[in-house]
């Protein structure tokens, strides 16, 4: 089972100073399939995204005990590269963050920080805007600032931004929320094609798009997990009482 | 790992140069104490900040005429910038039509921005003359200066007196107003005994900004050294006598000058960290 | 009836000092601006200041402005990214911002004795540019922190979060997705204390000197227009050439506080 993993998660507990955000996760994610973390506001769905790639370190008063493996390997692991990690695990994030600057340098953002040189840019900005089906709106104005995009081109602006780095992991918290439908089903179905090449965790916006593109799922309840399974055994025969109360709406 | 390394060292660097201003501060006391306590020692701190009688070629250096002199320009010049300072805070923030506050604050703002010279110059041109003919005396005053720099504290006083009364909470002046007060009546009531420690904070500094001023001092005091005994009288202030002295001055007459600076440095360094106190405690 | 007597007290007091600011004004720039000829800005001063222009003088002030903002300038930069990006604890900011709002509050005649027994004499750099420059880097230390500060501020958190989530390290942080963001506040401070080092007139006599020579470097004494308008006005040399040296500090001063609110406008609007 370990072996297969992607992410081990081992009896992980976060703290934000006294207050104890995450209690016991205990999760195992395969690559290359798409797994989703859903449940009512506030159950600490983001703090465990955040976790996954240490984001949470720029927190003051963060704590955590347990153990997350990616590829076998502890993140926590001092020697470990922070910058290496974040790369190979990126994330994005619920509300469209376009750094101020033009198309082409905010999907150029990780890899010139790392040190590519610039003629592999243009390739590989080109490739990462085409993974995120956004290539062909934008390619004719690439120098044109990133904040004139529309909510829905900005949010695929911030997966192409990720895919650059040419990541193994990606994060999506809510990525669709505060979008149009047509641009959801396009970030949904740009999703489903990442698939192929990544492994995707994502919290979704409702769990109606948990179950159109997820393949499995996992409940989260007031910084627990409560129970986890394929998408198809979840929605259609829970085990456990709260998630069969929280997919038909009894509360949340 | 290079890359962790060379984080570590810019973190370093970092922390020495946001050290700058503190090992600056530390640096003028150490240098004008160095130059300055020895001569304090020398004759007595008693002798020197009581003694009446600064005369340096004789060897006598005491600086309570400039003490005095600081003390009642400094006291003038609030009298006449406490008043005007709160009552154009009060317009700022109440009672202004847009337009008038298009003028008052850029004019505020240059007040602020004018070299000290040229008050110095303009009060010597200007008020002096007046000062001599309508009311007596030199003309060259402690009436004089305390009117210049009533004026130029003005800034400080304002835009911190200002600041307080808007970090108000709206309710407070919604309550006084739905008691049944009258616009002013809140003001007065209300909202400037809330706004207390800011009003205070921004005197203590407008104090100090006026002990500290030198330049239009010189140009405007007349510099006698005797205990100014009117409103009338010329005078030195605690900066005037190293302004005007340093120039010529050495040795003994020198150190004396710098331990003068040091009895300011103490007498700033109290007020201001007073006023930084108070507005910490303002802030929460 | 108080109501209406303190409303008419208040108008008086702001229009008076309205009133005050434009005499005074008007009173140097009447008699000043006539003088401000091209010669004016040509010449230097001669005869002691009684004839020429101030020319000497104006490269002397520009001198010791741009000695004075290449050093306080990193220093003042490199403490705001310090305070705001790379510490959490509230002792260790507590200490450096106190000691800079002390610093700030310190009087020019003081910085003035510092400079001299420090640059002047200590180490040994006599009236000079250089010593001027220095100590006037010390006075605008505070204030290009504290502008720096306040810009770096108004950048958005998720900006940081962007950055770091992409692999970027703090330095990186900072250099990449901060700094020049910051960039117009940090300017408008640099140009607040372009304004002040033109007036200031204590510390720069006591550290630069008063020599109406044309300086020929960093260690050459020199006397800027602030000083050079107080010895006219003091010793009475000229009326006339106080009156264009004072009209031109105006004029300068006026156009230097109009950039840095422009400034300051349009990047609290970006704010916003």
């Amino acid at each position: 089972m370990d072996q297969g993993s992607k992410i081990v998660i081992k009896d992980f507990n976060f703290y934000y100073d006294s207050v104890q955000a995450l209690m016991n996760i205990n999760l195992h994610i395969r690559p290359n399939e798409i797994f989703t973390l859903f449940g009512p506001a506030r159950s600490g769905k983001t703090t465990l995204l955040k976790s996954l790639n240490r984001l949470t370190d720029l927190i003051f008063g963060a704590r955590h005990t347990g153990t997350i493996l990616l590829d076998g390997k502890d993140i926590y692991e001092p020697r470990l590269s922070l910058t290496q990690l974040r790369r190979r695990v990126g994330i994005v994030f619920d509300l469209p963050t376009p750094l101020p600057m033009s198309i082409f340098d905010n999907v150029a953002y990780g890899p010139k920080l790392s040190g590519k040189t610039k003629k592999c840019l243009n390739e590989m900005v080109e490739k990462a805007l085409t993974s995120a089906v956004l290539w062909d709106e934008v390619k004719d104005r690439l120098h044109t600032s990133a904040l004139r995009l529309s909510g829905g081109q900005q949010q695929r602006l911030c997966i192409a931004r990720i895919l650059a780095l040419e990541p193994e992991v990606v994060l999506l918290d809510e990525p669709c929320s505060g979008l149009d439908p047509v641009s959801t089903a396009n970030i949904e179905e740009t999703l489903i094609q990442l698939k192929k090449d990544y492994t995707i965790i994502l919290v979704p916006h409702n769990i109606q798009q948990a179950s159109r593109v997820a393949d499995q799922a996992g409940f989260f309840l007031s910084g627990e997990l409560v129970e986890e399974g394929s998408v198809y055994q979840i929605f259609t025969k829970p085990r456990e009482k709260q998630t069969e109360d929280y997919i038909t709406g009894r509360f949340g | 790992m290079m890359v962790e390394i060379k984080e570590k060292i810019i973190e370093k660097m970092l922390l020495l140069i946001a050290f700058s201003s503190i090992s600056i501060l530390a640096l003028i006391a150490i240098f004008i104490f160095g130059e300055g306590l020895p001569l304090i020692w020398k004759i007595g701190p008693k002798a020197f900040i009581l003694g009446e009688r600064w005369v340096p070629s004789q060897g006598s250096f005491g600086i309570l005429p400039m003490i005095f002199g600081s003390f009642w320009v400094t006291l003038g010049a609030l009298l006449l910038g406490i008043p005007l300072g709160l009552a154009c805070a009060i317009f700022l923030c109440e009672w202004t039509p847009p337009w008038a506050a298009m003028v008052l604050r850029p004019t505020m703002q240059l007040l602020a921005a004018i070299p000290s010279v040229i008050y110095g110059f303009w009060g010597l041109i200007v008020l002096v003359p007046l000062v001599r003919n309508y009311l007596g005396g030199p003309g060259l005053s402690i009436l004089s200066g305390s009117m210049i720099l009533g004026f130029m504290v003005l800034p400080t006083i304002i835009s911190i007196s200002e600041d307080s009364l808007r970090a108000l909470p709206p309710s407070f002046k919604a309550g006084g107003l739905a008691l049944g007060a009258t616009h002013w009546q809140t003001i007065w009531r209300v909202l400037i005994p809330a706004a207390r420690s800011g009003i205070v904070a921004s005197i203590i500094l407008g104090m100090g900004r006026a002990i500290g001023e030198t330049m239009a001092m010189i140009m405007i005091l007349g510099n006698a050294v005797k205990m100014p005994s009117s409103f009338l009288d010329s005078a030195r202030t605690l900066t005037t006598n190293i302004g005007i002295e340093m120039g010529y001055a050495s040795g003994e007459h020198r150190q004396a000058l710098f331990a003068t600076g040091v009895i300011l440095f103490f007498i700033i360094m109290i007020l201001n960290s007073s006023a930084i106190i108070l507005s910490r405690r303002r802030m929460g | 009836m108080t109501q209406s007597i303190a409303k008419i007290l208040i108008w008086i007091a702001a229009l008076s000092t309205i009133v005050v600011m434009v005499l005074i004004l008007f009173q140097i720039l009447r008699e000043g601006l006539p003088i401000l000829q091209l010669r004016f800005f040509l010449e230097s001063p001669r005869s002691m200041g009684r004839e020429g222009g101030i020319l000497s003088t104006m490269i002397g002030t520009i001198a010791l402005t741009v000695v004075a903002i290449i050093f306080a300038t990193p220093l003042g930069v490199g403490t705001a990214i310090f305070l705001r990006e790379y510490t959490r604890e509230r002792k260790i900011s507590r200490i450096i911002r106190f000691g800079t709002d002390c610093l700030a509050g310190v009087p020019s005649i003081i910085f003035g004795l510092f400079g001299f027994v420090f640059f002047v004499i200590h180490l040994n750099m006599g009236w000079s540019i250089l010593s001027g420059g220095l100590t006037l880097a010390a006075m605008i230390l505070p204030t290009i922190i504290c502008t720096t500060e306040e810009a770096i501020k108004t950048i958005p958190y998720s900006y940081r979060e962007v950055s770091y989530s992409l692999g970027g390290t703090k330095w990186q942080t900072v250099t990449h997705a901060i700094l020049p963001n910051a960039l117009p506040g940090i300017f408008t401070g640099i140009i607040l204390s372009v304004g002040r080092s033109i007036g200031e007139t204590a510390a720069v006599i006591l550290t630069a000197g008063s020599s109406l020579v044309m300086p020929t470097s960093l260690f050459s004494p020199i006397r800027t227009m602030a000083v050079h308008f107080y010895i006219l006005a003091r010793e009475g040399i000229s009326m006339e050439m106080a009156y264009g040296t004072g009209a031109t500090l105006i004029l300068l001063v006026l156009m230097i506080n109009t950039i840095a609110q422009w400034l300051i406008n349009r990047y609290i609007r970006h704010r916003t």
